[in-house]
């Protein structure tokens, strides 16, 4: 298991290999990530997230430790950057490791739910000299009630 | 013990984090203490249902005990993703 929060870029592909490489008794690897989009004004400038040292990794190492309990897992990675980003820019990975694709698939889905409302991140959007918080949303808290 | 603010509620106070000095019981009892200060914090604490709150850095609600906390943290509820 390995949690990652940094400011720096990441590189989705190495690190995709990295994590799928040299599995004999893994199946199934399962990757999501996320990137800065701009839907609803079509200017954002800027995606700037903050979060809550100590308790980030915190959070995410109890949010996986949970997602290995629950489905039969080899590796679950979690990558969440903060800071200013752009449009375009990847935010956050998740990537598991699992026997069989079922497995893999349900683990990196209750990752993401858990992730949005559960982990310690706040975003901001710049756009045309304006600024606002995104608002968490009622449905992000209503997926948490499937698991 | 130490007091922080995230994201909106932290601009609203106008800083990350501060040392308070308090008997209060719970994070209630703390969040009235900080009320009463000034305009900015009953602003920023105005609406309870808007606000997380995390003691030692595990989230719980405003009802949780205080007893021996290190660090309280107030911030809206959580974009990741």
């Amino acid at each position: 298991m390995r949690i990652v929060v940094q400011q720096a870029p990441f590189d989705l592909g190495a690190e995709a290999n990295a994590f799928a490489a040299g599995r004999r008794d893994m199946g199934a690897v399962v990757t999501f990530t996320g990137i800065v989009r701009d839907l609803a004004s079509a200017d954002l400038d800027a995606m700037e997230i903050e979060h809550y040292p100590g308790m980030t990794e915190a959070a995410l190492t109890e949010i996986a430790t949970e997602a290995r309990d629950r489905w039969s897992l080899g590796d679950v990675l979690v990558i969440h950057r903060f800071g200013r980003l752009c449009p375009g820019d990847l935010i956050m990975m998740v990537a598991t490791a699992a026997p069989h694709r079922r497995d893999a698939f349900e683990a990196a889905e209750f990752l993401m739910d858990y992730l949005k409302s559960r982990a310690p991140f706040w975003k901001k959007e710049h756009s045309g000299g304006a600024s606002g918080w995104v608002a968490a949303k009622d449905e992000d808290e209503d997926a948490l009630t499937r698991w | 013990m130490d007091v922080l603010y995230f994201a909106w509620v932290r601009e609203r106070i106008g800083l990350p984090k501060e040392r308070v000095e308090t008997q209060a019981a719970t994070v209630a009892d703390l969040v009235e203490e900080l009320r009463a200060r000034e305009a900015r914090y009953a602003a920023a604490f105005a609406d309870l249902s808007a606000l997380r709150v995390a003691v030692d850095q595990k989230l719980t609600g405003f009802d949780a005990p205080l007893d021996g906390a290190r660090e309280v943290a107030f911030f809206p509820p959580m974009t990741g993703g």
